[in-house]
């Protein structure tokens, strides 16, 4: 589609209403005003690509294969934060690519108006295979939301998405992913993120509908001096969704930090296996690592699996996890306030799908919070 | 007018074991009434069954609310129906902000905004600061009270359900919580059932009658000032024999 000339959207409202409807439920802003970018990715093509008015000289977004000849250095990027022979997903990826973006916050520049990319499958029985590659040059901040999404009744669909992230020096980096899948997608993110002196990136996962199997472990690399990763994940599994995620962190450079944090609610016979890796080879580090789990159905599984393994004296590092079902004694105490008993536990599940251990600005903040004010809602 | 609360033969259970045997109270429309009772007496479990909380096992009698029995009713509409219950030991939630809990307590939807004078009580309760934290985690103990306190007073409840208000509050937040309850009783006409060990709290209400709960039973009936003085001086157990003795003669 993108690069048949005559095809090429002029806005992303001229996507299929039942296209630009499910995309909205993974943070796209169809009109895109409060955007500084979007991107879409419609089955096996890009299909839209537009850095707004006044973020031209600050954000570079293209294409993965058209950035690939455009600019001969991204070789330098493309398969250096994950393995391209780590497993037969990423291997797929590189034979198969079908597209993907290609996003850079040019150095120095803040953009305060989040970037936004869509990765989505209309087609039955689609496999999509796509690359990302996001760099955040020197000095600058960027927030960008991701959404993934199948059409609603799309059935089973295949989605393999490798991102990779390098966050340079003092730079700041917010990624924020959505997922929305139909219940029989097969998916694997592959992710991995190179962090250098003084960088942060702040990576958020929200996955609120149910899904067929999903597996991921995204992996930061702290190389630098004072650099932070942070990941956090907030999951929602019914029906008989299989979901494991987990978060790695490798502390590398001086003074280097790591925090994990997820919250899994499994209902139904779902099954969420929640893992958590730190380590470090630099021993003056800090990391912390914590999960939280809701049991709400009696066939529902939380596995919680956090992991750490330190490395020299210097290295200080934990891990908290609980997994149960909602306590009683919250659900009475908010009862003698006036509230039913279905209003207590609604309101307890919210709070724990508790969206500010994500740390977004307002309006992204909003968006999410809405979700999973739905989610407890429809409880 | 009906006593906004009758106790009548209450006898409760809890994991099997009798903790309660024969309760007889009697709150009239407008009084504070005060409960004393060393450690472990029952104190707390009367109240929690007064509130109707799951556990306390009623095995005979029944509670009456305004003339009418509750003894069947859930606690939300216990609640609903205007008892206040402000706990020993405030349960912790979560990602349940006092903010939230606030406007559920003032009847406001989470999207309403609070009214000047809803802000200015937070402010007196010193809890404006608070607001966005979790309700009651890692607060102190004085923040713990006074922020119990400030739910009870914005439910408007006929009937407040006291346990120990004053435990682990330092001299300032003690005045304060006892003048806002004295306050709002005054104003309301509501009534208290209320439970202090030191009765340091009894400066600043105005209570008029009070019991002591001992061996899982009510003795004594009496002004609030003679019974505590009597505790102070001769301890639980003295003081109710006293009291039996006069009755007996
Ligand atoms: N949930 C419970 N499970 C078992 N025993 C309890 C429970 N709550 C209270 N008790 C017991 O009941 C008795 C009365 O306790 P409580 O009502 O808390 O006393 P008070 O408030 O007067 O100090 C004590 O022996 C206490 O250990
Ligand atoms: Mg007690």
């Amino acid at each position: 589609m993108l690069g048949g000339k005559d095809e090429k959207m002029k806005k992303l409202g001229d996507l299929p209403g039942d296209v630009i409807k499910t995309a909205a439920k993974v943070g796209m802003e169809e009109t895109e005003k409060e955007r500084s970018a979007s991107f879409f990715h419609l089955d096996e093509a890009g299909v839209f690509s537009k850095v707004m008015e006044g973020y031209k000289d600050k954000v570079e977004l293209l294409d993965i294969r058209e950035a690939l000849k455009k600019h001969a250095w991204l070789k330098d990027y493309y398969w250096k934060a994950v393995d391209k022979n780590k497993d037969e997903y990423t291997k797929n990826t590189d034979e198969l690519v079908m597209g993907g973006y290609y996003m850079r916050i040019l150095p120095g520049q803040k953009v305060e108006v989040p970037l936004q990319s869509c990765m989505f499958i209309s087609k039955l029985r689609f496999k999509q295979y796509v690359h990302n590659i996001i760099i955040a040059e020197e000095g600058s901040e960027a927030q960008i939301i991701s959404g993934c999404a199948t059409t609603e009744g799309t059935g089973s669909a295949e989605h393999v998405g490798v991102s990779e992230f390098f966050v340079k020096k003092d730079a700041r980096l917010t990624f924020t992913m959505i997922h929305n899948w139909s219940p029989e997608t097969l998916v694997r993110p592959r992710s991995g993120a190179v962090i250098e002196d003084n960088a942060s990136f702040i990576s958020n996962y929200v996955i609120l509908k149910p899904v067929k199997d999903l597996q991921m472990y995204p992996t930061a690399y702290c190389k630098g001096k004072n650099s932070v990763a942070r990941f956090s994940n907030l999951m929602y599994a019914e029906g008989r969704s299989y979901i494991d995620a987990g978060s790695r962190v490798i502390l590398e450079g001086e003074n280097s930090r790591a925090e994990i944090i997820s919250r899994a609610i499994a209902k139904d016979a779902a099954t969420i296996i929640s893992r958590g890796d730190l380590r470090n080879t630099n021993s003056k580090v800090k990391g912390h690592l914590e999960c939280r789990g809701l049991l709400l159905g009696k066939e529902s599984v939380i596995h919680a699996i956090p992991e750490l393994l330190a490395k020299g004296e210097g290295s200080d590092m934990s891990h908290e996890a609980a997994v149960g079902k909602i306590a009683e004694k919250e659900i009475f105490y908010l009862m003698s306030r006036g509230l039913t008993k279905d209003e207590a536990t609604a309101l307890i599940i919210r709070g724990f799908l508790d969206t500010s251990i994500l740390n977004l600005p307002a309006e992204l903040d909003r968006t999410i919070r809405n979700m999973t004010e739905k989610v407890s809602e429809g409880l | 007018m009906p006593d906004i609360l009758e106790v009548k033969n209450l006898s409760v259970e809890i994991n099997k074991k009798k903790t309660l045997k024969g309760i007889n109270i009697k709150i009239e429309t407008g009084q504070i009434y005060v409960l004393f009772g060393p450690n472990g007496s029952g104190k707390t479990s009367l109240l929690m069954t007064i509130m109707g909380f799951p556990g306390y096992k009623i095995k005979e009698g029944g509670i009456f609310f305004e003339g009418r029995e509750i003894t069947k009713k859930t606690v939300d509409e216990r609640a609903r129906l205007g008892i206040g219950m402000g706990f020993q030991l405030p349960q912790d939630i979560r990602g349940v902000k006092l903010i939230d809990i606030l406007k559920i307590c003032a009847g406001k939807k989470p999207t309403a905004e609070l009214s000047p004078g809803e802000k200015a009580l937070i402010d007196r309760f010193n809890l404006t600061d608070l607001l966005e934290r979790d309700v009651n985690l890692d607060y102190s103990g004085g923040e713990k009270k006074r922020a119990e306190m400030l739910q009870l007073l914005l439910m408007k409840p006929k009937l407040l359900l006291l346990d120990e208000p004053d435990s682990g509050v330092d001299l300032e937040s003690l005045k304060l919580i006892g003048e806002e309850i004295q306050e709002y009783v005054r104003k309301n006409n509501a009534s208290a059932l209320l439970i202090t060990h030191q009765g340091y709290i009894l400066e600043y209400l105005k209570a008029q009658r009070a019991c002591v709960l001992l061996d899982s039973t009510i003795h004594c009936h009496n002004k609030p000032q003679v019974i505590l003085n009597d505790i102070r001086k001769k301890g639980y157990r003295k003081c109710v024999k006293c009291w039996e003795g006069k009755t007996k003669k």
